[in-house]
């Protein structure tokens, strides 16, 4: 393996967490939830994975206990914003002080503890082709996944009844529930698809990334998806490009630190976070695109009429 | 008797003893109410009669407390609008319940059955559309679309269920003349295929013009039911306002000195939706009552922050009050100039809700009044006693009714509190007046008072520019009319020269001075 095709996998690593649940976050918030709670939902999910796969002896019920770890917790959030009409902010943050407790607690016999390693899967014959194959087909599970959600999130959105129905609630839930789409159903369903996403973007994390359980293992990556999701004016493949572009840099900038080339470490951390908002800023500069893809009534509480 | 004529006897709905109590308060009670087959069936009242409650019942969005539906002789309960639409009842909005960013293929695919394709939507959108002159084009989004345009995609969205009965909520109050007589030839040929029409609005000569019979509501209850082509717009308002209204009276006085003059005002649009308004002109004398008529969204909102200073210009020429440049100067020094503004929006711009009536006044006047309100000079301290005195003088000359002696100004109904807002300006003896909007969504006896102090103000030497989408309003208050249209403003006309229908081809944007009566210059 060349260094070259090695710091493409890296790249596919640390990117790939990121593309997930920004994808979960960009239907919740398409739907009208502003869910801060990502970064709170992300760790339960690893912490969910690294869990079943001790118990279990497999990498691949880590990741079914990831996915659910993340959209169980994230009911508790559509429970409290949409049938109890809580502060979704508010909330959100919340949910992000309480999963990053609870998740330190759920693994404190877990520390230290050597992980298991989800397995790659070679598709055969593509992955035999010279430098693609074995960085994009010699991938594991979540990797594909995470290719198939974009493709999935994309189609479902824009070209499917089910999705111009979330779009059309994200834009007025008055109108909405006026034409008789059930709103709060939708937002639930919305809201958990987005927890399972942050529970799989975990599960990454102790399953593939680093194969280990370590409190506060996120790291902030959900905040990053927060912001990724805006910056990408809610659409899916700009959140791909933009988390593409994040984990590239934050590899490249590992590895200019590591050759030593005379600028300070903070300002190379720093870049990843420059570079994304530079580039998303620039490609969402057409006002009138980026109005007309924001969801109008995100963060309002919806309280039907009786 | 056949069995035909039987079924002809029979009401496509009836409704009886309908209610609908929210905690204590009765929004509608023991309303009855029959529409036949094939008639355009009027249901008139003022603004909170009941007339949304009732319409919001029969579409299934709201559950009656008590009372019968029958639709077809057929006892019915219609628990969601898609109910309604399995039934045959389509519905169009006041507010319009559209998706702006959404296309208009994709709102009208939202309301239908899942299995139609999008491309089949669209196809018998476009058929539809011909068919009852109601161009329309479904890969547009409607963020992009006019107020007539949008009303068009809720009409179509309705016809595509094929409907026996459709139900429109003041559908012309957002049109121009011209718009609303295509409207009615739509409905005209509705009612020809067989189809019920249920005509909400306030405006009697339309309902008179069109409507057959007709149901009034007041105060939630059916006060009469009538041929409104039998009455007269004076019989049908006292069954709507339960006593005679008030008339406007009108003396012409001479106009004095030059009081507000825009010269070439052109301002950009702030938001892509927005409307930029271009080379402005115009000026206000004393004693003149300008009014600029024109149909919602062509730069009202813009015009009036531009006057206000809400949003200040680069040219301090381009805006002059009593001849001092002003483009720069913000509201408090415009206020200081002797102008006083009411803007169009009650809640949250005219007034802070959550607080009392007399903190609304010293918010408002704070700079403009400094002597009046504060004391202790550098210090500021508020003369509560003072501001308490000028919040109930505006109260009991504007006639604001209210419950106990300063509550909140959230609690005061629509029209109390645009007389408070009007009055709180009043009471300065401002020598140039900007409103906007002054009677939107206001009851007729507050409308009438609200119009009567604006003519006063100005027989009492003050300029008034009056931006309005009411043309009655308009005819009633102006000595000068002049019509705004995507951000352009016309010349200004003497109001007794022009008709309704010429300030209607001028709202739709038609600028040919030649067929437009002389204006005021040639005089």
């Amino acid at each position: 393996m060349t260094i070259f095709e090695a710091i493409l996998l890296t790249v596919i690593t640390a990117s790939t967490p990121l593309v997930i649940a920004a994808l979960g976050e960009l239907v919740t918030e398409r739907s009208g939830v502003l869910n801060l709670g990502v970064e709170g939902m992300m760790i339960m999910g690893a912490v969910a994975a690294f869990a079943g796969a001790q118990i279990f002896g497999s990498a691949y019920v880590g990741i079914l206990c990831g996915i659910l770890g993340g959209a169980i917790f994230s009911l508790l959030f559509a429970f409290l914003t949409l049938t109890l009409v809580a502060n979704q902010v508010a909330t959100g943050l919340a949910l992000t002080l309480l999963g990053l407790g609870a998740s330190g607690m759920i693994g404190e016999s877990y520390v230290s503890i050597p992980g298991i390693r989800l397995g790659a899967i070679a598709i055969p014959l593509l992955s035999d082709i010279p430098v693609l194959g074995p960085v994009l087909f010699r991938q594991d599970l979540i990797f594909y996944l995470s290719i198939a959600l974009v493709l999935g999130v994309n189609w479902f959105l824009f070209r499917s009844r089910a999705g111009l129905k979330l779009r059309a609630i994200g834009d007025s839930h008055s109108s909405a529930h006026a034409l008789g789409i059930k709103v709060i159903r939708t937002r639930y369903l919305a809201v958990m698809f987005g927890g399972a996403c942050s529970g799989l973007a975990g599960a990454q994390l102790s399953l593939v990334y680093t194969p280990q359980w370590v409190e506060n293992m996120s790291a902030g990556r959900g905040w990053i998806t927060l912001a990724l999701v805006v910056f990408a004016s809610w659409r899916p493949w700009r959140v791909f490009a933009g988390g593409y572009l994040f984990g590239a840099v934050t590899i490249l900038q590992l590895h200019a630190q590591a050759f030593g080339l005379g600028i300070p470490s903070q300002f190379l951390s720093m870049l990843p976070y420059a570079a994304t908002i530079v580039v998303l800023v620039i490609i969402s500069h057409n006002r009138r695109t980026t109005l007309i893809n924001t969801p109008a009534s995100l963060g309002k509480a919806f309280v039907p009429e009786r | 008797m056949t069995l035909s004529e039987d079924a002809l006897a029979v009401p496509l709905l009836s409704v009886r003893g309908l209610t609908k109590l929210f905690g204590s308060f009765a929004a509608c009670s023991q309303i009855d109410l029959d529409i036949a087959p094939g008639e355009i069936h009027a249901l008139l009242g003022e603004n909170g009669a009941g007339k949304s409650t009732l319409v919001k019942m029969l579409f299934g969005v709201l559950q009656p407390s008590a009372g019968q539906i029958l639709w077809n002789g057929q006892s019915v309960a219609i628990g969601s609008p898609g109910e309604a639409r399995t039934l045959g009842v389509g519905m169009v909005f006041q507010h319009f319940s559209l998706f702006e960013a959404l296309t208009v293929g994709e709102n009208i695919a939202l309301s239908l059955d899942p299995k139609i394709s999008l491309a089949q939507i669209s196809d018998e959108a476009a058929s539809l559309s011909k068919a009852y002159g109601l161009p329309l084009d479904p890969k547009a989004h409607v963020a992009d679309l006019s107020v007539g345009e949008r009303q068009r995609i809720e009409i179509v969205r309705a016809l595509l269920q094929n409907p026996k009965l459709i139900i429109l909520d003041e559908p012309t109050s957002v049109l121009t003349p011209q718009e609303a007589d295509r409207l009615f030839e739509t409905l005209f040929k509705l009612r020809d295929e067989g189809r019920s029409v249920l005509y909400i609005s306030h405006r009697l000569e339309e309902v008179r013009r069109i409507c057959t019979r007709a149901t009034v509501l007041r105060h939630g209850k059916v006060t009469g039911a009538c041929d409104p082509r039998q009455e007269t717009p004076a019989s049908l308002a006292r069954m709507m306002v339960g006593a005679d209204i008030a008339e406007v009276h009108r003396d012409n006085i001479p106009a004095g000195e030059v009081r507000l003059e825009i010269k070439d005002l052109s301002v950009p649009s702030r938001t892509p939706f927005g409307v930029s308004l271009k080379d402005i002109s115009m000026r206000v004398c004393a004693g003149e009552v300008l009014a600029i008529a024109g149909v919602a969204g062509n730069g009202q909102g813009e015009l009036f922050d531009a006057l206000s200073g809400e949003h200040t210009v680069p040219q301090a020429d381009a805006i002059r009050i009593r001849g001092r440049g002003v483009g720069q100067t913000g509201i408090n020094g415009r206020r200081l100039l002797g102008a006083g503004f009411v803007p169009e929006e009650r809640h949250g711009h005219g007034a802070v809700t959550g607080m009392p009536l007399s903190d609304n006044l010293l918010l408002a006047r704070s700079q403009s009044d400094r002597k009046a309100f504060l004391a202790g000079g550098l210090f500021s301290v508020i003369r509560h006693g003072a501001v308490r005195t000028a919040a109930r003088r505006v109260c009991q000359v504007m006639d604001v009714r209210k419950s106990g002696d300063d509550p909140a100004a959230g609690a005061l109904s629509g029209g109390n509190l645009q007389k408070f807002i009007v009055g709180r300006e009043l009471d300065r003896q401002p020598a140039l007046l900007i409103v906007n909007q002054p009677t939107w969504g206001v009851d007729a006896g507050a409308a009438s008072r609200i119009r009567q102090a604006l003519i006063d103000l100005a027989k009492a030497g003050s300029a008034v520019v009056v931006i309005s989408q009411d043309l009655d309003e308009i005819f009633e208050v102006a000595t000068n009319i002049a019509v705004i249209s995507e951000g352009r403003l016309s010349d200004p006309y003497p109001a007794g020269t022009l008709t309704l229908e010429h300030v209607g081809l001028l709202m739709g944007g038609i600028h040919d001075k030649h067929s437009q009566p002389e204006a005021t210059h040639a005089h």
